[in-house]
């Protein structure tokens, strides 16, 4: 490049104003071109942002619907309790999916007339089986209801549900569609004399996850996942903060310091997957601690969220000015005082967004969570942490797996669910880092 | 026995507080800092002796209160200089404590992950493990211990590798326009509004994502095979995972090449233009080179995320262990081999089991190197700047 080169012959270096032109042109046209090239990058991801939200939104939104038929139940003292003993047991034991049952064939022959045992058979598997164990609740709850007709609203069963929905197409061929001609004629005809409606349903935010997607819910799996938040924050936030202090503010540069920090690093990129593996061989093998328990999750998820936590509290620290130290030091405070009552307060915001990060982190975290085995259908929520549990995005991971067009939708509904709360989480992070950093 | 651990803590915390307090007393003139930081303890102290034994709560929320309660004595110790030197002391041994955490949870997972390996090991030699090339570990559940199967890591190796480098296809172009754009183009306002966008994608949990590929992206890929390619492709296939998990990276990606142009000095892009450069000469011809080892160290990371990313796949991809080039064929990886060895009615004890600590081992040495090259070079990168 340096060397000495002949200087150019006279002729080559007269270019004319058009050629200038034209390579300005040219130029400029290539620089329009990468920029066109950069926005359709961006448009292209926010598509498929839209295209992500849309699928989800399709599948799983109508699962906050359940169809429900009205029955008159026959709940008369002989049924139910013939010796008038009150005694919950008996109560209990009587036959009420005989009376469910009942009560839809009664109200199909009303419009169909006689119907055959065959037929009896599909229209009684029009109302969910779990809906005699509903019955039974209520007449437990009220015992007033006991010797009356009493008309209630019963869950149906999940075909109808995706019938009524539109999810089923209704001019395939009879023997291939799961509600055949005579029910969809009983459907229509509850339809139109307002016995059977779709409401919200509220099965999916107060009961656990059930055999029967039609009444199946989330509660486990939501009061799960707040028992490993609740342990996540009790565990990483103090000891988190504790370390970010210390290697923020006590420590000086050396080997030990250094290889902490590298540690911490390279912590917040192991894969997920492997802080599992290590919570399998370390909570349950050694320490026999039970398995499936939030006490395990818990503390998986603290170790997963801990270098996060790390970071961003060492980031907050960093971010208090230091005419801040230097006022307490004036004024006679310890070096430990000065941190604790004059740093530490300051550097809060920052600390709860960095916390309010790693909570998002620990609430979409699957794959740990099912290899100490929380990929479990837990039928009664509970708040111990000792008790087998499940989480939010487990469930999804479950109920996706799971055949039927029912459990498909109840995975997109707890999905829609766990997005609203881990973008609000999002959100409320962003929203705390903007109004922190315009206060410094 | 955690109830137990949390009384114990209790007393022990109040005692400790209230003497330290006693010795503390004579050179204090004004009581109210004292009776202040006594109620702190004290009072948390009698609310979790009463929960233990009257109202029956969890240990681990008094040990919780109990720690709260002893920090807020430490915090509101009074000033005698003697005392407060010790306590200085104690606080920075702890704070030093809570940061070597770090190490131990480190050391716990090689450990672990080692001593469970080497125990599988004992049942299949290294070299059947590292370069088999069949995966067909039969059911320990027949009883038949004698009757290992084989463990060949290729097939797994090579799915995983397979489907991060679909992915990296997708997300690293698409990453780097964007990042191109938020960085060099972009107004004040259209970066305010675009990089958020971008982020949501980040924060989505990645099992929506596996979601998304299992009942979205696997069965179109397949019915687009079918009917363009006459392929008969399962719905599971290794173009589906890699293209979600690409989606996945892509904010990855443009986020940290973005941080890489940005922390080019403004003298640099400024002396480009002022040379006549158009925006685009000044990208290609100086801040790309400039930002070239960041943004390479930032394609290490998103690969070691691909390579350790979990639930797409597992939905996704498909169980066969096979080596195949066909995009359309299923196949599997080191994480979903993880998963599937160690849920399920497995015996423990077997190689069957076993095997994914030697698969876990594998995947953290792997993942470590890159993200260690990564951040060195995002470090060496970054002084260089400064």
């Amino acid at each position: 490049m340096n060397s000495p080169s002949p200087p150019p012959a006279p002729a080559q270096t007269a270019i004319t104003a058009a050629q200038t032109a034209r390579i300005a042109q040219k130029r400029h046209a290539r620089n329009t071109w990468l920029r066109r090239c950069g926005l359709a990058g961006i448009l292209l991801s926010i598509s498929l942002i839209v295209i992500l939200f849309g699928a989800v939104l399709t599948i799983g939104l109508s699962a906050f619907w359940q169809t429900r038929i009205l029955l008159e139940l026959d709940l008369s003292i002989e049924r139910i309790d013939p010796d008038q003993t009150g005694d919950a047991q008996i109560i209990s034991k009587a036959n009420y999916r005989a009376i469910v049952q009942e009560a839809i064939v009664e109200k199909a022959q009303q419009v169909t007339g006689a119907l055959s045992r065959q037929d009896r058979r599909a229209i009684r598997a029009l109302v969910s089986k779990i809906a005699p164990y509903l019955v039974r609740d209520q007449v437990l709850d009220n015992r007033a209801l006991i010797g009356t007709r009493a008309a209630l609203w019963l869950p149906a069963n999940n075909d109808v549900d995706a019938w009524v929905k539109g999810k089923i197409r209704r001019d395939i061929e009879e023997s291939r569609r799961p509600i055949n001609a005579l029910q969809a004629r009983v459907i229509d005809d509850l339809m139109a004399t307002g016995r059977l409606d779709r409401f919200f349903n509220t099965d999916f935010f107060t009961r656990a996850a059930s055999s029967y997607p039609e009444v199946s819910g989330l509660a486990s799996a939501m009061v799960g996942s707040l028992m490993m938040v609740l342990i996540v924050v009790a565990l990483a936030l103090p000891l988190g903060v504790a370390a970010a202090i210390y290697l923020e503010e006590f420590a000086r540069p050396s080997r030990w310091v250094s290889l902490i920090e590298i540690n911490i690093n390279n912590l917040a990129a192991v894969p997920s997957i492997v802080f599992g593996v290590l919570g399998l061989a370390v909570f349950i093998n050694w320490f026999h601690l039970p398995r499936s328990t939030p006490i395990v999750g818990g503390l998986v998820l603290t170790l997963m969220t801990l270098p996060t936590i790390i970071i961003a509290a060492r980031a907050a620290l960093q971010a208090v000015p230091h005419s801040i130290r230097q006022a307490a030091f004036g004024l006679g405070a310890s070096k430990v005082q000065t941190v604790f009552h004059h740093v530490l307060p300051v550097a809060i915001p920052g600390i709860i967004t960095g916390l309010i990060i790693g909570i998002t982190q620990a609430v979409g975290e699957t794959a740990p969570l099912i290899m100490i085995g929380m990929a479990a259908f837990i039928p009664e929520a509970s708040f111990d942490p000792l008790s087998p549990a499940t989480a939010l995005p487990v469930q999804v991971y479950m109920l996706a797996g799971l055949p039927g067009r029912g459990y498909t939708e109840l995975a997109g509904a707890t999905i829609i669910l766990l997005l609203v709360l881990v973008l609000s989480l999002n959100s409320l992070a962003a929203f705390l880092r903007h109004r922190f950093q315009k206060r410094l | 026995m955690t109830n137990l651990i949390g009384l114990a803590l209790i007393v022990l915390l109040s005692v400790g507080g209230l003497h330290v307090r006693a010795r503390a007393l004579p050179g204090i003139t004004t009581g109210t800092l004292t009776a202040y930081g006594m109620a702190l303890t004290v009072i948390p102290a009698a609310l979790a002796a009463v929960a233990v034994y009257a109202l029956d709560i969890p240990g681990f929320v008094i040990i919780a209160l109990a720690a709260v309660g002893g920090a807020a004595a430490l915090l509101s110790l009074p000033s005698t200089a003697a005392l407060r030197k010790r306590i200085d002391r104690i606080a920075i041994v702890l704070l030093a404590a809570c940061a070597g955490l770090a190490i131990i949870i480190t050391l716990g997972i090689v450990l672990s992950l080692l001593f469970e390996a080497l125990r599988f090991f004992s049942f299949v030699a290294p070299w059947d493990f590292f370069f088999g090339t069949v995966w067909d570990p039969r059911f320990s559940s027949s009883g038949d211990m004698t009757e290992v199967g084989q463990f060949g890591l290729l097939p797994l190796l090579w799915g995983t590798l397979y489907i991060s480098v679909v992915a990296l296809l997708l997300a690293v172009p698409i990453g780097l326009l964007c990042a191109l754009y938020l960085a060099e183009y972009a107004t004040y306002w259209q970066r305010a509004t675009l990089k958020p966008a971008l982020e949501v994608l980040a924060g989505i949990p990645t099992v929506v994502y596996g979601f998304f590929a299992l009942v979205v992206v696997g069965p179109a890929i397949s019915n687009a095979g079918d009917a363009l390619l006459g392929i008969q492709a399962s719905a599971s296939n290794a173009l589906a995972a890699g293209l979600v998990l690409g989606v996945m990276l892509i904010p990855f990606v443009s986020s940290l090449s973005d941080d890489m142009l940005v922390s080019v000095p403004r003298s640099m892009r400024d002396g480009a233009l002022a040379l006549g450069a158009t925006r685009g000469e000044a990208l290609s011809q100086v801040i790309l080179p400039a930002a070239a080892p960041g943004i390479a160290a930032g394609i290490l990371l998103a690969a070691s995320r691909a390579v350790g990313e979990t639930m797409i796949v597992v939905m996704a991809a498909g169980i066969v262990a096979s080596i195949d080039l066909n995009p359309f064929a299923s196949m599997t990886t080191i994480t979903v081999k993880i998963v599937h060895q160690l849920t399920g009615d497995q015996v423990f004890n077997s190689p069957q089991s076993l095997v994914a600590f030697a698969l876990g081992l594998t995947l953290f040495v792997m993942t470590l190197a890159m993200n260690v090259i990564a951040l060195q070079v995002v470090r060496k990168h970054r002084r260089h700047r400064e």
